[in-house]
């Protein structure tokens, strides 16, 4: 009774759950599981695309931190040469402004010493003419006293001093 | 273990249920018998009134718990709706040698006689020489024209498994539409409760159990999946027409169990069937026990997959019948005790159809999981090591 392998309900189960399979799997199944499947596809491709944005988003702004310190260091690298130049300017400016002082002061140096020995010389000389002079004076007062000849040296020296004076 | 044990209870409820049904239809007969001595000395018209009075004493007949539940449970040709009104339902017979008879189960008047040469016993339909309007008591059944005869009739199973077909179709038809009208969108009403079923099936049986290959067994798994639950949760509902023990009954299950079974021996891959022949790695003598053992499992399995869902589905039933049994056996000793019992009864009942309900969701996933295991086997390949 209970346990009865009845043939009419075997066939018509067999039958018709082999039909309920068909007709469900062409438009049913296939239509749901397709476009389950294909929304998980977009889930995932956003998934990624999203991920692949973020990667591109680090990348770019690495990238731009590199930019950043390079256009840094490079700056300093300018500033620096910069500075080098401006000393290097500055140390020859003074070099030269020394080297020019000391030849100006060394040409002064060499016209004063030219001045004063010309002027050595030419009191050397004024010395000789006056000594020429004395001794010419002298010579002719010794020809008439010996008094006078002294009294005229001396006249001759007082005179010679107050000149040089 | 608990499988076992549970399954081993449930074949010894049906068994003894089996012998209560058996012991009821010999009472019948030896009620039938004497009728039929009575009817020998009436005439035609007396006859009548003789069966509206046995129709009579029927009525007033002790409340038989066995035959009732068993009336439930069963299959029969003709719905009993209540009383003794029944719908009737298309008979449809072929014979090689009368060719295909087509009438309604009304011409049967419940079973007490015979029509178009068959008529019915303990649910069958038997072949008979008898003219029509034979009581069935007098008609003796012709074996070599039964054994030609083939009862395809339109029983109560078949229209409860038409309609839940038909309820199968209405709702996956617009869920697909659902689909194609939102697309990739998100789900909406029964879309979106039927969806997470789907997935469930995809996720945890078929990918988990077949693999990569699972897409190709889909359309199986997910229309045995809903196939057993709906069928399942028709059977709790008793109104008709609903109310059907299809899951229940054996030649459902087995059919299932069947496509199962010629799916995995069509899939069935070299690996598979070297396995059962001539398991590698084992020695000679070993495969003597062995191999008849697998080739054994081949067709256990499906057995077993049969027994599990008939057995579950039919004895939440008989639990369930039995409860409403205990109010009427009560009743007829007092009527106040009937009414007494009934609180707990009703009580049980609703806890057992709660439970049913759970059982039947958890048989329905059982039984494509197990389908899913089978294939999986059948088509895994090779591991290389």
């Amino acid at each position: 009774m209970l346990i009865q392998f009845s043939f009419g309900l075997i066939f018509w189960m067999t039958v018709s759950f082999l039909a309920v399979l068909f007709i469900l799997r062409k438009f049913a199944w296939k239509p749901i599981l397709e476009t389950l499947n294909e929304r998980e596809r977009g889930i995932e491709d956003a998934l990624s695309e999203a991920k692949k944005a973020r990667e591109e988003m680090a990348a770019l702004q690495a990238r731009n931190e590199d930019l950043n310190r390079a256009a840094r260091e490079e700056r300093e690298v300018l500033l620096k040469e910069a500075r080098d130049i401006r000393d290097k300017e500055i140390a020859e400016a003074k070099e030269k402004a020394k080297a020019e002082a000391a030849a100006m002061i060394e040409r002064a140096r060499a016209e004063i010493r030219n001045e004063k020995n010309a002027a050595v010389a030419d009191i050397k000389m004024l010395v000789g003419e006056l000594s020429v002079e004395i001794a010419e004076k002298l010579l002719r007062e010794k020809l008439a006293d010996d008094a006078a000849q002294r009294a005229l040296v001396d006249r001759m020296l007082k005179e010679a001093e107050a000149r040089l004076s | 273990m608990k499988a076992l044990i549970r399954a081993t209870f449930l074949l010894f409820s049906v068994l003894f249920a089996g012998v209560s049904v058996a012991q009821h239809e010999g009472h019948d007969h030896a009620a039938g018998d004497t009728a039929h001595h009575h009817e020998m000395v009436a005439t035609g018209a007396e006859a009548h009134a003789e069966h509206t009075e046995a129709h009579d004493e029927h009525a007033t007949e002790k409340f038989n718990p066995g035959e009732m539940i068993m009336g439930h449970v069963t299959d029969e040709h003709g719905w009993h709706l209540w009383g003794h009104t029944s719908l009737p339902l298309p008979i449809i017979v072929y014979n090689t040698e009368r060719g295909l008879s087509v009438f309604f189960s009304a011409r049967f008047d419940h079973g007490h006689k015979t029509y178009g040469g068959y008529y019915l016993h303990e649910g069958k339909l038997l072949a008979t020489d008898a003219p029509d309007g034979t009581d069935v008591h007098s008609a003796t059944q012709n074996e070599a024209l039964t054994a030609a005869t083939w009862d395809v009739s339109i029983t109560k199973n078949v229209l409860g498994m038409l309609v839940s077909i038909a309820l199968m179709l209405i709702i996956f038809l617009s869920v697909a539409g659902g689909y194609r009208k939102r697309g990739v969108g998100a789900p909406k009403g029964l879309q979106s409760f039927i969806e997470p079923i789907i997935l469930f099936v995809r996720d945890d049986v078929a990918k988990a159990n077949i693999g990569p290959k699972y897409e190709r067994f889909m359309p199986f798994l997910l229309t045995v999946f809903f196939f057993i639950l709906i069928n399942n949760l028709m059977g709790l509902i008793p109104i008709f027409p609903f109310g059907a023990n299809v899951s229940g009954s054996i030649s459902v299950t087995f059919a299932l169990a069947a496509i199962t079974f010629v799916l995995t021996l069509i899939h069935g891959n070299r690996h598979y069937w070297g396995h059962i022949i001539a398991m590698p790695g084992v020695p000679k003598p070993v495969l003597l026990i062995l191999t008849p053992v697998e080739i054994l499992g081949v067709f256990l399995r499906p057995a077993i997959l049969m027994i599990r869902l008939f057995a579950n589905i039919t004895a939440g039933h008989i639990i369930v019948l039995s409860f409403f049994a205990l109010i009427f056996i009560f009743g007829e000793i007092n009527a106040g005790l009937g009414w007494g019992v009934s609180v707990f009864s009703l009580a049980f009942t609703i806890f057992m159809s709660m439970l049913e309900l759970l059982v039947a969701f958890i048989q329905a996933f059982v039984f494509t999981f197990l389908s899913a295991m089978y294939l999986g086997a059948a088509i895994e390949e090779p591991h290389h090591h």
